[in-house]
């Protein structure tokens, strides 16, 4: 009897978990028979066990919603909101109770008649949201044939299979050592790769097809999406990868948590849909492709994308950074912060997300299992999430290293190089007892393993290897070694807790000797061994600059334009960067100019379109004027090389070159100044007297004779004016070099008049000039 | 029906392990220390392609190491939480039947005993102290934490 039950509980949870995305199908489309019939068979197979085993409250569940499927087939019914959100409440307390079945526990108590009742009610309601699957789940494939194994079984298979390889290892050496027999040596080669093809195969069987994890994502999302008072559509791809069964458990949580952030932070209500200019229903679409030995799962939403700058200002409130820190960020770094502990943008808690507790948590266990989490966002278009996990928890590819005569290993996903410690483009230094490697003039803190884990080295500092570890997706440092041995295929399982306590190993392996292998992880060698990673990039920026310009060579900026482009300015012009609110950049004669502060600039580099809500620039300075140049982000600083191939015509660019290994453009900051910046003043500049009693003359004409390059005073200012203008009429002498007068006449009053018509504007600017030159 | 007892002898002292949580009896050879791990851990050893965690019980007693310099080793494998451990001991003896349930040890034991004490039991061969498995694995730090 209790086998039949474990039966039927086995048989009723594989039904639920594919029931879910098949309900929230059946509400967008109810005609579809399909997803119906699958819906009626689980009520019926259930109501029809119950009655065998003796459950009356399954059977009553079951029963109800029997009927009311059973009206819908029959077409007396139509599936409105109501009648999917009973049933669903149906199914999901029978979940209950299954799995309360399945624990050996009471069932949970209460009364179903609430449930039974809602499904009779025919009240006419306001459409619910509509959370629907696209794509793939129209053409469910028919599924292979299947039976179902116990996990133990398999795992003893897999390590029966794992004996069988170190058995073989044996048997090769034993081989070896032996004089070779050529007909041995054949039957163990066919040996040998049978046993790798069961590996193989043994492997495989762990895997399991992703779309385990993401059938319950439509249902997910369209509970939350009416309970947010939101539409929106989920769009799954990519359900036939396949993964490993342990991965797809440590991915379910993050990827719920990423979700449940988009549709409640991410994705509008309809009304700011449509005020934004888009679709009412908000997109949500989750992908999963196979790149290589990595599994990528792309969560993207079209929502409101996240404010890399209200990032900062909280990470700043919250104390994770210094304001210094801040100025230096590129976006990338800005929307990185999203995953720091106790940082949450959201204005409101809400009970789905944001209290600021989740992304920290979500990184950590992406990277527990060799995973990175990226983020990318774009404000008011959407954000797009990437978790890239290794296919397989257990099998890593490694490299073995040895320090102290001990063996260890080191997930190879996060080796970024291996240098010699006494190779030409490396120098270790000692600096108040850390030490800095800096390979090829990349300075990356450096540490022993050995004083990491408290072994003695018998071999000497410069004797030893380093190996460049990125942890974090973007932060380095090298690890030194004694030495390197060899990459490695490992099958990693997990430690136990005192193991793991240390916080040093990811998990243990063994070796083809049989002997364990502990597997480092990289980032707790960094956290244990002291090294300051997220802190580490930023500073080296900043740290490089000085170093960079005592060398014989032009340091630059690489950075990205607003169109794209990759380009590098030289280092010196450029004052600081700055960053405006988009409002401040206008058109203003006939030039684009950025306010900033009390000073309003010519502002060059806008050849794309402008950021909708800050803009960073370059604040550029030739030694007595200043420009604006705008930029989408600061890539690098970095060494203007040698080679530099000449633009055919001036302009902007002056020439293209090699930065770091790929082509950019150098900005000519001489062009920029000749074209953009306007003449400076200063002791140099010309005065004009104008008259402040004429209302005519600081209107109409002050204009034009400052934009000629004078400073205008008035008449009673105590100053050598180079020109006075003064109007025909006036009988007042101006006190200056010259004096223009100008008549309100076209035609001239005789020959000899001397005046020039007001409105003859090729004659004013004439004066204008001649008296300048004449003036000095 | 009544428990069986595995009788093993710690830092010279006799004491019982339930026979039903320990898989087998090894001799272990080959251990791989675990750099900066707790004291107790002795380290890692193999076991039919299965990783052993070595618990050294007299460290985790705080009764002393156990000297593991003369290479083998008797111990106990048993399975926690899924992963497997070896424990440590001077001498496997006997399996015997426990005569009564754990009671209350109502002496002063020293500290070490204390904590992984799981209570007194009769046995044909006397008294013996039945030890709590998970705190021995636990090891002195988890009471600190």
């Amino acid at each position: 009897m209790d086998d039949l039950i474990s039966e039927f509980i086995a048989e009723c949870r594989e039904m639920l978990e594919a029931l879910g995305g098949e309900i929230v199908a059946w509400e967008a489309s109810p005609d579809d028979r399909a997803r119906l019939d699958s819906i009626f068979r689980f009520v019926h197979t259930v109501k029809g066990n119950c009655g065998f085993f003796d459950f009356p409250r399954l059977e009553a569940l079951s029963h109800a919603a029997e009927d009311a499927l059973a009206e819908v087939r029959a077409g007396r019914r139509h599936p409105d909101p109501v009648l999917v959100s009973a049933v669903l409440a149906i199914i999901d307390r029978i979940a209950e109770m299954i799995a309360a079945l399945d624990a050996g526990e009471e069932w949970p108590a209460g009364d179903d008649s609430a449930l039974i009742h809602a499904l009779q009610e025919r009240a006419e309601v306001p459409a619910a949201p509509v959370a629907a699957t696209v794509a793939e789940a129209q053409s469910k494939a028919v599924a292979p044939r299947t039976i179902r194994l116990s996990v133990e079984l398999l795992d003893r298979l897999m390590s029966g299979v794992s004996d069988m390889v170190l058995a073989r290892n044996e048997c090769a050496r034993r081989l070896r050592e032996t004089t070779g027999d050529v007909a041995v040596d054949g039957a163990f080669e066919r040996l040998s790769t049978i046993i790798a093809e069961m590996r193989d195969a043994i492997t495989r069987t762990r895997m399991q097809r992703i779309e385990n994890l993401f059938v319950a994502l439509p249902r997910m999302v369209r509970d939350l999406s009416a309970e947010l008072g939101k539409q929106v559509l989920v769009d799954i791809e990519g359900g036939d990868v396949e993964l490993d069964r342990e991965m797809i458990e440590m991915i379910r949580d993050p990827l719920t948590h990423i979700i449940r952030n988009s549709v409640d932070h991410g994705i509008e209500t309809p009304p700011e849909r449509l005020k934004a200019g888009k679709r009412e229903i908000g997109l949500l679409s989750v992908s999963a492709r196979q790149s290589g030995n990595q599994i990528l799962i792309d969560i993207q939403d079209d929502g409101r994308g996240i404010n890399g700058n209200k990032l900062v200002e909280k990470a700043i409130a919250a104390g994770v950074m210094e304001k210094s820190e801040v100025a230096n960020l590129t976006p990338r770094e800005q929307l990185a912060l999203i995953f720091e502990a106790g940082l949450s943008t959201a204005k409101q808690v809400t009970a789905i997300s944001g209290r600021g507790v989740g992304m920290d948590v979500v990184r950590s266990n992406i990277e527990r299992i060799g995973g990175v989490v990226e983020v990318d966002s774009t404000l008011g278009q959407g954000t797009r999430m990437t978790l890239r996990v290794p296919l397989t928890l257990t099998i890593i590819p490694a490299l073995t290293v040895s320090v102290a005569g001990q063996n260890f290993a080191i997930p190879r996903s996060a080796i970024d190089e291996i240098v010699r410690a006494n190779g030409e483009s490396v120098t270790l230094e000692k600096l108040g007892g850390a030490g800095v490697a800096t390979i090829r003039g990349r300075r990356v803190p450096e540490i022993a393993l050995s004083d990491v884990l408290g072994l003695k080295s018998d071999i000497p500092e410069h004797e030893r290897s380093l190996v460049v570890l990125r942890p974090a997706g973007a932060d380095v440092y090298a690890l030194a070694v004694d030495r390197i041995h060899d990459h490695e295929e490992l099958v990693v399982k997990p430690a136990a807790p005192a193991v793991m306590a240390t916080g040093l190993y990811a998990g243990t392996t063994l070796a083809d000797d049989g002997s364990p292998i502990l597997l480092f992880d990289p980032a707790g060698i960094a956290q244990v061994g002291g090294v300051k990673l997220e802190a580490h990039e930023r500073a080296s920026r900043i740290a490089d600059a000085p170093a960079a310009a005592a060398v014989d060579d032009t340091p630059v900026l690489l950075f990205r334009g607003l169109d794209g482009a990759r380009r590098a300015m030289r280092l010196a012009v450029v004052d600081r960067i700055e960053e405006v609110p988009a409002d401040s950049i206008r058109p203003g004669a006939g030039k684009l100019r950025v306010q900033l502060g009390e000073t309003i600039l010519p502002l060059a580099g806008v050849n794309g379109d402008l950021p909708g809500d800050k803009v960073r620039l370059f604040r550029l300075n030739d030694g007595a004027r200043e420009i604006g140049y705008a930029f989408r982000e600061v890539v690098d600083l970095s060494i203007l090389g040698a080679d530099l191939i000449p633009a055919t015509s001036p302009g902007e660019i002056s020439a293209v070159t090699l930065v770091s290994g790929e082509p950019a453009e150098v900005v000519d900051p001489h062009w920029l100044f000749a074209n953009f910046a306007t003449p400076a003043g200063g002791a140099s500049e010309l005065i004009c007297r104008l008259p402040t009693d004429d209302p005519w003359m600081q209107n109409m004409l002050r204009p034009i004779v400052e934009a000629a390059g004078y400073r205008v005073v008035s008449d009673s200012d105590e100053v050598e004016a180079d020109l006075a203008i003064l109007s025909e009429a006036s009988d007042k002498d101006a006190a200056a070099a010259r004096t223009i007068r100008l008549r309100s006449d076209p035609d001239p009053a005789s020959d000899k008049d001397e005046t020039i018509y007001r409105y003859d504007r090729a004659a004013l600017l004439m004066a204008l000039k001649s008296a300048g030159a004449g003036g000095r | 029906m009544s428990e069986l007892l595995l009788i093993v002898t710690i830092a010279g002292e006799r004491v019982a392990l339930p026979a039903a949580a320990v898989e087998s009896v090894v001799e272990l050879d080959t251990l791989i220390p675990v750099p900066r791990a707790a004291p107790h851990v002795a380290g890692l050893s193999a076991l039919r392609s299965r990783v052993l965690t070595v618990i050294d019980c007299m460290r985790s007693l705080e009764l002393g190491a156990t000297d593991c310099s003369d290479g083998i080793r008797e111990a106990a494998v048993v399975e926690l939480d899924g992963h497997h451990y070896a424990l440590i001991v001077d001498l496997v003896e006997d399996v015997v039947e426990a005569a009564s349930e754990p009671a209350m040890v109502r002496a002063a034991m020293g500290p070490g005993w204390e904590r992984v004490s799981k209570g007194m039991v009769e046995t044909e061969e006397g008294p013996m102290l039945l030890i709590d498995i998970a705190a021995l694995i636990a090891g002195a730090e988890a009471k600190a934490a």
